[in-house]
């Protein structure tokens, strides 16, 4: 029988290393604590906060910490209708927020504008910032946002996160590799 | 003191100044002419205790001479009695006096009609938009401020752009027809 060696793995230290990509590790980081911005605007934060709270626990997916400070914040979750007057706001706040960052649509209005076909009302946050993830719904459930949320630990799973980062780091790297 | 017998005394006491009297469930409404408005405004606050001002509500007769026509919802709590006093106001007059000395609660309630119906208020305090930001070049709630607005640029505050309507506005037809009949539907309004 042959004798099966191990290259990269040594029993002593067993479950003290892993071995993965970079990427993988820390796409897995990221996407276990999403620190939303609930930038809550209408009844979506009502159930933005159900969400948040024992009965759907979204501490579950590691986004409980809802921060209130743009600074300390990855996902803006854009709950309700965004208006004009409110706009250019919702904006600023996404551009305090510190890279990498996602936007989370939730509900009727923050994706299209909603039943709010009207002279005060944004036809969708999409027309301002990067939308990530449109969640359907008027308001949609605290199920709804946390299929949401996964939809998008999904999204950021795939990402290459390394290479958009740092960019000339990894082109530095592939070519002393190759 | 009755809410009738109030009502009774107002009629009295400013008979002349008092026009087109109509009454609807019990509630009174009368036309006023707009100089006479702090006077009998001063009056139904301190003699007949009209103590509080429910709502200050504007309507826009668009086609109609006189266009705009601002209506004061007064209550008073010790009699229980309703009034509706009725102001027509031209649109070259554009302005009437402010009763925020008298009811400081018509203060935003003026502010709401100068914002959305743009007649403004002699000696209002702070006369500023107050749903819209300033700058709006609109009066969104004039007839002939379409619904899906106008476009409008103010650097760094706000903007507008047209609401694509797609044949709409949806709205609903109240009539005991079927839900089938009665359910939002685009339909335009008949120009």
């Amino acid at each position: 029988m042959p004798e099966i060696r191990a290259t990269a793995y040594d029993s002593k230290i067993e479950g003290n290393i892993i071995f993965t990509r970079f990427d993988a590790a820390l796409n897995w980081v990221r996407k276990n604590s999403l620190w939303p911005m609930p930038m809550g605007l209408a009844c979506c934060a009502i159930e933005l906060m159900a969400a948040a709270a024992s009965r759907f626990d979204i501490a579950r997916f590691g986004a409980e910490v809802m921060r209130f400070s743009p600074r300390q914040c990855d996902v803006m979750i854009v709950a309700g209708t965004v208006t004009y007057k409110m706009a250019l706001a919702v904006k600023r706040i996404y551009e305090q927020m510190p890279e990498p960052k996602w936007v989370i649509a939730m509900g009727a209005c923050a994706s299209t504008g909603g039943m709010y076909r009207s002279y005060a009302v944004l036809q969708g946050i999409d027309q301002l910032l990067p939308v990530d993830v449109y969640i359907s719904g008027c308001p949609p459930r605290p199920e709804a946002l946390l299929a949401g949320l996964i939809k998008l630990q999904e999204k950021i799973s795939r990402e290459r996160s390394f290479r958009n980062q740092k960019p000339e780091l990894a082109e530095k790297l592939e070519e002393a590799l190759s | 003191m009755t809410g009738q017998e109030l009502l009774d005394s107002l009629g009295e006491s400013l008979k002349e100044k008092l026009q087109q009297k109509s009454e609807f469930r019990g509630e009174t409404s009368y036309v006023i002419a707009a100089n006479d408005l702090r006077e009998i405004a001063k009056f139904c606050q301190d003699e007949l205790s009209f103590d509080y001002l429910i709502d200050v509500t504007s309507i826009d007769n668009f086609g109609e001479e006189p266009r705009f026509e601002i209506v004061y919802h007064l209550y008073s709590m010790p009699h229980a009695a309703h009034l509706r006093l009725k102001l027509n106001v031209p649109e070259e007059a554009g302005a009437v006096d402010t009763v925020c000395d008298i009811w400081p609660t018509a203060n935003w309630h003026e502010r709401e009609i100068y914002d959305m119906m743009g007649l403004k208020f002699n000696g209002h305090p702070d006369l500023r938009r107050i749903l819209m930001w300033d700058g709006y070049p609109f009066f969104p709630l004039r007839k002939d401020f379409p619904l899906e607005g106008l476009p409008s640029e103010m650097p760094d505050v706000a903007f507008t752009k047209v609401t694509p309507l797609e044949g709409g506005p949806f709205v609903t037809v109240p009539s005991t027809a079927t839900s089938k009949d009665r359910e939002p539907r685009a339909r335009p309004p008949e120009l």
